[in-house]
């Protein structure tokens, strides 16, 4: 494992000599256990605090762009908002449905909590610091396979999602369910694509040498990665304009509708801690983690140790506040409408993006030095992205037996493609199937 | 390399810990007070039709691109590696990986045209 | 990782070569406690996946016997029970009743009433419209623009309170006229108003109409073909959407209307896009008739608003029908009189009631999603449905 990891200086020929400060996979494992508990501790309570600001921030600004003045009533600012709002919920009564799968329904809003908390361990929030005479980073931990590790949870959570509306029983929540089950299949492709190129530069799976690795370039600069992640994030976390499972004006709660008090509450958890912690991924991944912006980079006292925390934070919370902004500003997607844009657009734009960018790499690590053509080419890419992404559709949608392009869609029992008519479905003779004829 | 995921399992024994007092304490907190109509299942405020669930199949129309996603998701397996040595391995791991995705593509493209990534 | 995802799934799935299973099809009901219906309409859906197989309005969760009632009321009462069925256009269902029986009784009513009602009329077309605007986009998940619509909503209805009194349910029409004359200075507190709404207009463009997402959830979806206005009954911003160039205000003129160049907006699309730009574009079209009817009010004479009348209002015996452009379409007062101080019947047509009958029609076919976007363009009041 060391092996694989030990590569990625040479991955890097314009990368500079990694600081003292920066951390490598070997830096953890050597914790004392109380500043392991100590850690785990603080990240814990960094997620339930971030929440409570979060629920007060986003009903805030929203507020603020709404005209309104917003939560002011409980705390200095209305700060108190979220735990306000988390201790009546913990005072309502619980309601279980009568029709409800009793073991699946209580055990999905501890799946969909768990993961959310776990994900974080791996981000690098700070440098290498020294507590109490321990030197160490300021991340939980580090695997040589982190960035695996925070999509295989973000990916768990989603059973949360989906065994809570299918457990309900009850018609609201089963079809939020289903489309977050769909939401999945659609964005994890290129959630998990897009950060391939970083990967190609960094050379290593592990967040603290992706962080190293970004001393003196963010890998913001990959524009179209980034893009398509942030896309696939919005969709991965069930925020506007993605927020489909719940989608109100629709489903009512969508899959929530059946939860109450402090299960309710859970799933609230989860979803702005699953926010956050994409905003933390984005941060690590493409905004430089926790290094010192711009120019602050070069004094070496801002951009190490702790002042990391307070430039991660910063960057966190810009992040986020795009989340919010987001849902102040654009009605929700139909469900076919953001698969067609995950399955036809980002995922074959990730696809080719990767190619470009894994040739520009065997050029520089082959020879020349591009990387300087390769914003020009990445910012052509992008603009040619946003233009058929929001390129007006002048045809209409098909309702008359069209295909997506225009081609007449091959009939066999009443789906377009040709699968074996499912039980219960009826077979219209008059699509007459002149593909089955051949199979 | 055991050290490492350490802290990972701490933080799950919190959460979990956290989670699970939550769900039971939600029993004790709220009050009770019991009415047929509250344990029903929501619609709209009226009696409820028999769902399927349970009793009935419900449709999923996108089964088809579930079954695609896995071949994309091993896709993705294999990249991940691809990329991580991909300074080692040079112009041939370019090659080789041109090749593969190339191959996912035809199928994806095939798949694309028969209409297979439509959804209802 | 996610490979299982697909596995959880397979529960739900009818898969391949199950051969004993069938799927069923699934019965929701839209309503009546339903964000998308705002009000207390039902809609059961017949569901295959999410798409709709068939759907049936079912409605009367908010009957309240208006016409019976009518006939229980003097002329004089008539006029608070007529404006409540549909309570965002509480003016222009006012006007409807007055105007009945004024004809009935043969008055003539003062032109500065006549000039003042259709004032207020557009005002109250822009009220009800801006309502709309709002609450439309909200189905949608944005949930911004009905904070902007509600915010100059405020302000005319200070307009409308300010000279009736009432925010919602005006009480400011009499049999021959209105209750009183106009304060000082409201016209000029009217021209700001109108000035208000209009500069908002652009943000409402820039946020929802020329919004991709927006556009893609409603361009094409719940298509509704101008023979399918027509055999409905469907009227006013809907069936215009359509191509049904009709407006009473230009083709069957009254109040004051004979004398101004009424702006008839339409499309041609016929679908939830085009119904929303119609909308959009009346409340550019009633501020600018609103802002002439204030102009033509300072240049008339003073005179009387109102024309005194005896204790006891009875209407002659006789039946007439007066129909008038609401906000939402077509409202006619069809009033049959004995002579007595009660009507003996006072049927009530109202645009909302026949506007919803086409969801028979648009709903089958479409997706949940599609659904909320068709209700929400389909601007009906439940109140107006269910009378």
């Amino acid at each position: 494992m060391n092996q694989l990891i030990s590569t990625s200086p040479l991955s890097l020929p314009s990368r500079a000599p990694v600081a003292a400060t920066e951390a490598t996979v070997s830096t953890f494992g050597h914790d004392p256990w109380w500043l392991i508990l100590g850690k785990v501790v603080a990240v814990f309570v960094f997620l339930v605090l971030i929440t409570l600001f979060l629920i007060w921030a986003e009903r805030r600004i929203v507020a603020r762009m709404q005209q309104r003045l917003g939560p002011n009533r409980t705390g200095p600012f209305g700060l108190g908002q979220g735990l306000a709002d988390g201790i009546k919920l913990a005072l309502k009564e619980e309601i279980i449905p009568a029709m409800a799968d009793k073991p699946v329904y209580f055990i999905a809003p501890i799946v969909a909590t768990i993961p959310a908390f776990l994900a974080f361990a791996v981000i690098p929030v700070g440098g290498v610091v020294s507590i109490f005479g321990h030197v160490t980073a300021l991340q939980v931990t580090d695997l040589p396979v982190a960035v695996l590790f925070i999509l295989a949870c973000s990916s768990f959570g989603v059973y949360g999602i989906v065994l809570g509306g299918w457990a309900s029983g009850s018609t609201y929540p089963l079809l939020g369910a289903l489309r977050s089950a769909a939401q999945v299949i659609s964005y994890e492709v290129s959630l998990a694509l897009a950060l391939v190129p970083i990967f190609l530069y960094a050379g290593s799976l592990s967040t603290s040498e992706i962080v190293a690795a970004q001393n003196r370039f963010w890998f913001v600069f990959l524009v179209p990665s980034f893009v398509i992640y942030m896309v696939s994030a919005v969709g991965e976390t069930n925020r506007a304009p993605f927020d489909l499972p719940e989608a109100e004006g629709e489903l009512v709660g969508g899959f929530h509708t059946e939860y109450s008090s402090l299960k309710f509450a859970l799933f609230f958890l989860a979803e702005y801690i699953n926010m956050t912690t994409v905003s933390a991924v984005a941060t690590t991944l493409f905004l430089g983690g926790w290094h010192a912006p711009f120019l602050l980079s070069r004094v070496p006292v801002l951009n190490s140790g702790w002042f990391g925390l307070v430039w991660f934070t910063l960057k966190l919370l810009t992040v986020l506040f795009g989340f919010i902004w987001l849902r102040g500003t654009l009605p929700r997607l139909r469900y076919d409408q953001f698969m067609r844009l995950g399955w036809k657009l980002l995922i074959p734009a990730s696809l080719v993006w990767l190619l470009l960018v894994a040739a520009m790499r065997t050029l520089v690590v082959e020879d020349v030095n591009l990387r300087r053509n390769l914003v020009p080419v990445g910012i052509v890419f992008v603009v040619l992205l946003l233009l058929v992404s929001f390129w007006p559709s002048s045809k209409k949608p098909d309702r008359d037996g069209e295909g997506e392009d225009g081609h007449p869609e091959i009939a066999v029992g009443n789906r377009a493609f040709p699968v074996p008519v499912l039980p219960g479905e009826q077979t219209d003779p008059t699509l007459a199937p002149r593909e089955v004829t051949r199979a | 390399m055991g050290h490492v995921y350490m802290p990972i399992l701490v933080l799950f024994v919190l959460a979990a810990a956290f989670a699970v007092g939550s769900v039971t304490a939600a029993g004790f907190t709220g009050p009770k007070r019991y009415n047929r109509a509250k344990v029903d299942a929501y619609e709209c405020g009226i009696e409820a039709t028999p769902q399927p669930v349970g009793t009935a199949h419900f449709p999923v129309k996108y089964y088809l691109t579930a079954m695609l996603f896995i071949v994309f998701d091993i896709e993705i397996i294999f990249l991940y590696p691809w990329a991580v040595t991909f300074s080692k391995l040079g112009f041939f791991g370019l090659v080789e990986m041109v090749l593969f995705i190339g191959t996912v593509f035809v199928a994806y493209a095939y798949v694309w045209r028969r209409g297979g990534l439509q959804w209802d | 990782m996610e490979k299982t995802a697909v596995g959880s799934l397979s529960q739900l799935t009818v898969g391949v070569g199950a051969g004993d299973m069938a799927t069923a099809d699934m019965v929701l009901n839209i309503g009546p406690q339903h964000p998308a219906t705002h009000g207390v309409l039902r809609i059961a859906l017949t569901l295959d996946g999410e798409r709709i197989v068939r759907a049936q309005p079912i409605i009367g969760y908010m009957h309240r016997g208006a016409e019976k009632l009518f006939e229980a009321r003097d002329y004089r009462q008539i006029l608070v029970l007529a404006n409540r069925h549909d309570w965002l256009s509480a003016f222009s269902n006012e006007l409807g009743v007055a105007m009945a029986v004024e004809r009935m009784l043969g008055l003539e009513v003062p032109a500065r009433a006549i000039w003042a009602r259709t004032l207020l009329a557009e005002l109250n077309r822009v009220l009800n419209h801006l309502m709309f605007l709002g609450a439309y986009p909200l189905e949608m998940g944005a949930i911004t623009p009905i904070f902007y619509a509600f915010t100059e909503r405020e302000v005319l209805q200070a307009v409308m309170e300010e000279i009736s009194g009432g925010r919602v349910h005006y009480m400011f029409n009499r049999i021959g006229g209105l209750k009183e004359d106009l304060p000082a200075g409201w016209l000029d507190r009217v021209d700001d108003a109108i000035a208000a709404v209009r500069r908002r207009l652009p943000d409402f463009d820039r946020l929802i109409r020329g919004n991709e997402i927006f556009q893609a959830r409603t361009r094409g979806v719940g298509v509704l073909a101008a023979e399918t206005v027509l055999a409905y009954g469907a009227s006013g911003p809907v069936a215009r959407a359509s191509g049904v160039d009709f407006d009473l205000r230009r083709d069957e003129p009254y109040l004051a209307y004979a004398e101004l160049d009424v702006p008839v907006v339409t499309r041609s699309d016929g679908d939830c896009y085009a119904r929303f730009e119609v909308l959009l574009d009346q409340v550019a079209a009633s501020l600018g008739l609103a802002g002439t009817c204030a102009q033509r009010l300072r240049d008339l004479p003073p005179g009387p608003i109102n024309v005194r009348l005896p204790k006891i209002v009875k209407a002659p015996e006789g039946e007439t029908y007066t129909w008038t452009e609401n906000p939402l379409g077509i409202n006619g007062y069809y009033l049959v009189s004995r002579g007595e101080r009660t009507p003996w019947r006072l049927k009530l047509r109202t645009a909302s009631f026949s506007n919803i009958q086409v969801l028979g029609e648009l709903l089958p076919g479409c997706l949940v999603p599609d659904m909320v976007a068709i209700l929400g363009s389909m601007f009906f009041v439940v109140g107006d449905i269910d009378k």
